[in-house]
């Protein structure tokens, strides 16, 4: 325990800024997650996050920002699956595809790359230590950015995601509305990906707001709930993973996924709940069943 | 205002129709969905739109929303263009299913038909909206499952809360994309005494789009046949004759009352095969 304590106490000044990052980046995911649960949009983000590390390599062998060129990536492969995306059943062979041929790119320009290796790495599963007070503007910038935005659109996204026929009845602009999600989403993405990671960003983006849809139906406690749960795990993630000096990722991961686990154990008691409820209310209904 | 010969005289002093065409035409190239079609519908009517599958009832529903533009003539929504009307627009579609994992109450997706298509978080007025959407589930009776999940509900339900969601905008036109289909019948009688309470009561135009006119027929002031490019618009009593129709669809076709309902005999399997053709557009009520 006084190890802990002092292992926590050498690294604060890095702990702090790493600490801040994670809390904007866990309310970033946070609030976007239940749309793209919503809006099946999992898949969507794993492709984004993939290129984002390929805009992420090129930046290292260019020698720039690795956080300027995963965003990038990540806002151009959402521009890209935005415009071939026509139809809704063609979206996972889209991304599929445009998935394989960016992730071969990023390999291509890594190879290329001859500095430190770790730096490769990091694309990977993240390197939240390294986050600089430069990054971090940058993050704290991009984050506000995105989460105005969102607050300008999310009564009207929200309508298009949950029923997309009545929205466009009641004159919510669909075409508009998608590819500015998908940009906010990419923006998100890559900062994920400059944290966590490109292969775990899902567990920041998708598995909180997973978990919370599976304990309510309202989406303002979803939106709440995603966000505690993002914290807990990026945060609780950090500290944890401080002594043992193992990969972040790993407890980021490992906590999220314990609290879907749980979320889908209530969810079960739940529905039952409800269904019971339900059952009760008709058979008070149905004529003469005594 | 003028008039069809067979809409109903209007009086000088009507307000102005919810819906109103002028010599509306759709056509895709050279199929005719329809042409030269003239309709006003009037505050509070109940208008039904009739026709087989590929005559344009979908179509027409676009053209309403801003969705689709018509190929010639005048279309005005309470006084605006379509596209403009959209917020005066009450929509109900038809009921589908909807995932059981769908993070939405019955109170939600009744509160996105009152300000889901505006910008912003909509903070202010909270309270005035909280009411306003009880108001509307209380009117459908729909206040007991207004916090479960909308996936859990039956169709019936669901059904329900679409047409308190389409309500709660109070629209002066209510424009009904089949809402009865797959609803067994207490439900379709539910549904329909639901918004024709409503037309009564605050004088909201529907336009019903239905391939079945049976379940609705006590509640329809005029029906509007759509058939291949050709039409009728009038009462149930006038448009549904077996001459009427036998025109329209160019074949035998023999209308049958029984029991307060109307049988439409040798129609649908004739136009499937007529939906391909290409209609004539001068024939014309």
């Amino acid at each position: 325990m006084s190890d802990y304590i002092s292992t926590t106490l050498i690294l604060l000044p890095f702990v702090g800024t790493a600490l801040v990052a994670a809390a904007v980046l866990g309310v970033l995911a946070g609030v976007l997650g239940p749309l793209i649960v919503t809006r099946n949009m999992a898949f969507s983000v794993h492709g984004t996050s993939e290129l984002a590390l390929t805009g992420g390599a090129a930046a290292l062998l260019a020698g720039i920002n690795v956080g300027y060129g995963s965003l990038i990536g990540a806002v151009v492969a959402a521009v890209i699956l935005g415009l071939l995306t026509r139809k809704v059943s063609e979206h996972d062979s889209v991304i599929g595809a445009v998935l394989a041929f960016g992730l071969g790119v990023g390999v291509l320009l890594l190879s290329f790359y001859e500095g430190n290796s770790a730096n490769k790495f990091g694309l990977l599963i993240g390197q939240i230590a390294s986050v600089d007070p430069g990054s971090l503007v940058l993050l704290v910038s991009a984050a506000v950015g995105v989460l105005v935005v969102l607050a300008l659109i999310y009564r009207p996204l929200l309508f298009a995601s949950v029923d997309a026929e009545v929205a466009a009845a009641r004159g919510v602009p669909l075409r508009i509305l998608s590819p500015v999600f998908a940009v906010l989403v990419g923006v998100a993405t890559a900062l994920g990906v400059q944290t966590v990671g490109s292969l775990l960003v899902l567990s920041l983006m998708i598995t909180p707001a997973a978990a919370a849809s599976r304990v309510t139906a309202s989406p303002v406690v979803a939106t709440v709930l995603s966000i505690v749960f993002a914290e807990l795990a990026v945060l609780g993630g950090i500290v944890l993973s401080l002594v043992p000096g193992k990969p972040v990722s790993a407890f980021v991961t490992g906590i999220s996924f314990l609290i879907y686990l749980i979320c889908r154990l209530v969810g079960v008691l739940r529905a039952r709940r409800i269904g019971s409820g339900r059952g009760m209310a008709s058979a008070h209904l149905a004529p003469s069943r005594s | 205002m003028t008039t069809d010969a067979l809409v109903d005289a209007a009086p000088v002093t009507a307000p102005a129709a919810a819906l109103r065409m002028r010599g509306a035409r759709l056509a895709y190239g050279s199929r005719v969905l329809w042409d030269g079609l003239d309709l006003d519908i009037r505050p509070g009517e109940f208008l039904a739109v009739l026709g087989p599958n590929g005559s344009g009832k979908t179509s027409m529903l676009r053209v309403l929303l801003g969705q689709q533009p018509l190929s010639a003539g005048e279309v005005s929504i309470a006084g605006s263009p379509p596209g403009k009307a959209n917020a005066k627009i009450g929509y109900i579609p038809q009921q589908r299913s909807i995932d059981p994992n769908l993070t939405l109450r019955g109170r939600d997706l009744v509160g996105l038909g009152l300000d889901g298509h505006r910008w912003g978080l909509g903070l202010r007025g909270r309270a005035e909206r909280r009411l306003r959407v009880a108001a509307a589930l209380a009117e459908v009776g729909a206040s007991d499952y207004a916090d479960h999940p909308v996936g859990l509900l039956s169709g019936g339900e669901q059904q329900r809360l679409r047409v308190a969601q389409a309500l709660v905008g109070d629209p002066q036109l209510l424009l009904c994309d089949e809402p009865l289909l797959s609803l067994d019948l207490a439900h379709q009688r539910v549904v329909s005494d639901l918004i024709d309470a409503r037309r009564r009561a605050a004088g909201t135009a529907v336009l019903f789009v239905t391939h079945e006119i049976n379940p609705v027929l006590p509640l329809v002031d005029r029906v509007l046949y759509l058939v291949n490019g050709r039409f009728r618009i009038g009462t149930p009593d006038e448009v549904m004759t077996s001459e009427n129709l036998s025109e329209l669809y160019r074949t035998p076709v023999d209308v049958l009352r029984v029991r307060g309902q109307i049988v439409v005999v040798g129609a649908h399997q004739e136009s499937h095969h007529c939906a391909d053709t290409t209609p004539s557009p001068e024939v014309r009520p």
